[in-house]
């Protein structure tokens, strides 16, 4: 049981962070949260700067294109880019961390060759076609159909949620590909280009008043049968083998990023005098402990994963405490702010955003439906 | 980084469990397996080992509900020192001494942090009704006798490893609680099926998990990096862990978890007292703020 470095490891941090410190001053500054194409653009150049330097793809194999890393040491890149402010990945995000590995994995030859690349280099954007308005928690009951025609499926429906809809290429697409199998069974995984005729994209306006996601609207729309990633209504498979690794180190870089603003909202807090109040000290000193012990969450769980090769299901604990904690430190942050928190600014954009962290990516009510059912073995009810 | 448990910690885990799970150990029999001895050096016939392994030893001790003054005759140990306990000045209310007669010194530790070594048999002490059955306690009648004032290094070191150690016990107790939540859930029936199928309860089940398993982790880290901040976070951590799922193990046992005749009350009253043991909750909060 130990916690630091390997020699390997040491080196690859140290090589990173000189690369970083050299690299982050040369970058234009960030770009508006609602200019859209300003912010693919500001991503892509991150990617491509990450891809020249050789850390495009850090954990994913060699034979893909990726750098191969440990598990260690992509949690040691999460770490080092936070804490030098590197851009996050952004709009790299579906690609690099779910489509990408998914055709890495599950891809012909042909399908590497083609989609890979454009990931890493940062020229190709991904999107991710999976959640419905009628199929949100209970993703299996989707109803987008995809009938076959010749070389061609045929797919009509609408998907929800779709983060980068606007900007991105292409969309790793779930449909139903049999509508009488069991729901698991019927699902297929399709690659579709987002300038395909028939693809309507409206942006969702959320309550913090940004777009940062958008409906799509599927009519007739023609994907070739090569576009297929696996085989037909072998969809859910596919998916679930790259959605357990994602949930490993989602949030690695957020919970670095957490420890910091624990500690600037300590600053702010005694430049506001809120500091005096022990009620409100203690609240700051418990958050920063559940950060600490969340951040060491991840070192456990990854290693326990490069251990077996497995994800288990710790990432359910860590999402439940972590969102949970997260939204409390923005609830912290409006106190410490006082009337500050009901003008528009950093904390507060914060705070809003926050309201999805419980929701997004398996709510809370889920992940413990996950957690007692597969962890703790408690029966499902009927 | 290979933050996992190594095969002779794993190992030495299963021993202690089966060990102390098999039968209530008697205090000769705790001696025997090393448990207060693991981190004095060979060469005073300890066995040697570190930090961490004592941790996992004491996970054990608190999911076996062990009773007596383990955390201070382990620390008493390292001194060259008998059975001991840990006891800090409270900020309200009596010094109180757990198991008095059993032991030969108590390392008392003052409000301003420092710790002396205090006979055993010089402290005027009269019984007092211990909330906890298997924790009796002596209430001091008198200021706390004389005794051999530690270095200030020594003074940290012991605080730091005390909190650690109790905390260690705490994550056990809050596994154990745990496990008889799920046990009875998956037991106990009402209205045709085990209330372990109802959402409501697995969701009491859940966040008992997901307690445990974050104050485990956090222990284990604390344990490897001996790092004063990180021990007070794990402390932190582990006592919400302990006296929150003792709390709802005895939710999910209902009525019967309100008797005398159902052992969870036995948990959450061990869960409180250790919870005040070494460093308590302010303690450890005012301890991390200090270094926001």
């Amino acid at each position: 049981m130990q916690l630091q470095d390997t020699p390997a490891e040491a080196d690859f941090r140290r090589r990173l962070r000189e690369w970083l410190g050299k690299t982050l001053p040369e970058l234009p500054p960030p770009p508006d949260p609602s200019d859209w194409p300003g912010r693919r653009a500001f991503d892509t150049q991150w990617q491509r700067r990450l891809f020249d330097a050789g850390y495009a793809g850090i954990h994913w194999p060699v034979d893909a294109g990726g750098r191969g890393a440990s598990p260690s040491e992509h949690l040691i890149f999460l770490e080092e880019t936070e804490h030098a402010g590197a851009p996050y990945v952004g709009a790299s995000f579906v690609g690099l961390l779910h489509a990408g590995p998914t055709i890495a994995a599950e891809g012909s030859p042909d399908q590497r060759a083609r989609f890979l690349p454009p990931i890493l280099r940062g020229d190709e954007i991904w999107c991710q076609g999976f959640s419905e308005p009628g199929a949100g928690s209970d993703l299996a009951a989707l109803r987008t159909k995809a009938v076959r025609d010749g070389d061609s499926y045929v797919v009509s429906g609408s998907k929800i949620w779709t983060s980068h809809a606007e900007v991105a290429d292409w969309c790793e697409l779930l449909v139903r590909t049999d509508p009488d199998a069991p729901k698991h069974k019927g699902i297929t995984w399709l690659a579709m280009n987002m300038d395909a005729p028939g693809v309507t994209v409206r942006p969702l306006r959320t309550l913090a008043g940004t777009t940062e996601f958008a409906e799509l609207f599927l009519d007739e729309v023609r994907i070739p049968v090569a576009n297929r990633v696996g085989e037909e209504n072998d969809g859910w498979r596919v998916t679930m083998v790259t959605l357990s690794f994602e949930r490993g180190t989602a949030f690695a870089s957020e919970a670095v990023a957490c420890r910091r603003e624990v500690r600037e909202l300590a600053r702010v807090a005694r430049a506001e005098g809120a500091w005096d109040d022990l009620e409100l000290r203690r609240a700051l000193a418990a958050l920063s402990a559940e950060f600490a012990a969340l951040w060491r969450l991840v070192q456990w769980n990854v290693s326990e994963a490069s251990a077996d090769g497995v994800p288990g299901a710790g990432g359910s604990v860590f999402k439940l405490r972590f969102s949970e904690a997260r939204q409390r430190l923005y609830d912290l942050a409006a106190r410490v702010v006082g009337a500050d928190a009901l003008v528009e600014g950093a904390w507060t954009a914060q705070r809003l955003q926050g309201l999805s962290y419980t929701i997004a990516a398996g709510t809370s009510q889920i992940q413990r439906n996950i957690v007692a059912q597969r962890i703790l073995g408690l029966p499902k009810g009927r | 980084m290979h933050f996992q448990l190594t095969e002779d910690q794993r190992a030495l885990q299963a021993g202690l469990r089966e060990v102390l799970t098999r039968h209530e150990p008697d205090w000769a029999e705790l001696a025997e397996v090393g448990l207060f001895t693991l981190r004095v050096p060979e060469e005073r016939d300890g066995i040697g080992l570190g930090l961490p392994e004592a941790v996992l030893a004491f996970e054990e001790a608190g999911r076996a509900l062990v009773r007596g003054p383990l955390v201070g005759t382990e620390l008493a140990a390292t001194l060259g020192r008998g059975t001991a306990e840990f006891v800090a000045v409270p900020a309200r209310g009596p010094l109180l001494v757990p198991h008095l007669p059993e032991l030969s010194c108590l390392l008392l530790r003052e409000r301003d942090g420092s710790v002396t070594v205090v006979p055993a048999g010089a402290i005027h002490a009269r019984p007092a009704r211990a909330v906890d059955p298997q924790r009796p306690l002596w209430e001091l009648t008198g200021p706390p006798p004389e005794g051999e004032r530690c270095t200030d290094a020594e003074a940290a070191r012991l605080t730091a490893e005390g909190t650690l150690l109790t905390a260690a016990l705490q994550c056990g107790l809050a596994a154990r609680a745990l496990a008889e939540a799920v046990r009875h859930a998956g037991r106990r029936e009402q209205f045709g099926q085990p209330i372990g199928a109802f959402q409501a309860v697995q969701h009491l089940c859940a966040d008992m998990l997901a307690r445990a398993e974050l104050a485990r982790v956090a222990v284990y880290a604390a344990a490897v990096s001996a790092d004063a901040e990180e021990i007070a976070g794990a402390k932190l951590l582990a006592d919400e862990a302990a006296v929150h799922n003792a709390r709802d193990c005895l939710q999910v046992h209902g009525g019967m978890g309100f008797t005398w005749e159902a052992p969870v009350h036995l948990l959450l009253k061990r869960a409180w007292a250790w919870e005040q043991a070494v460093a308590d909750r302010d303690s450890c909060l005012d301890a991390l703020a200090g270094h926001l």
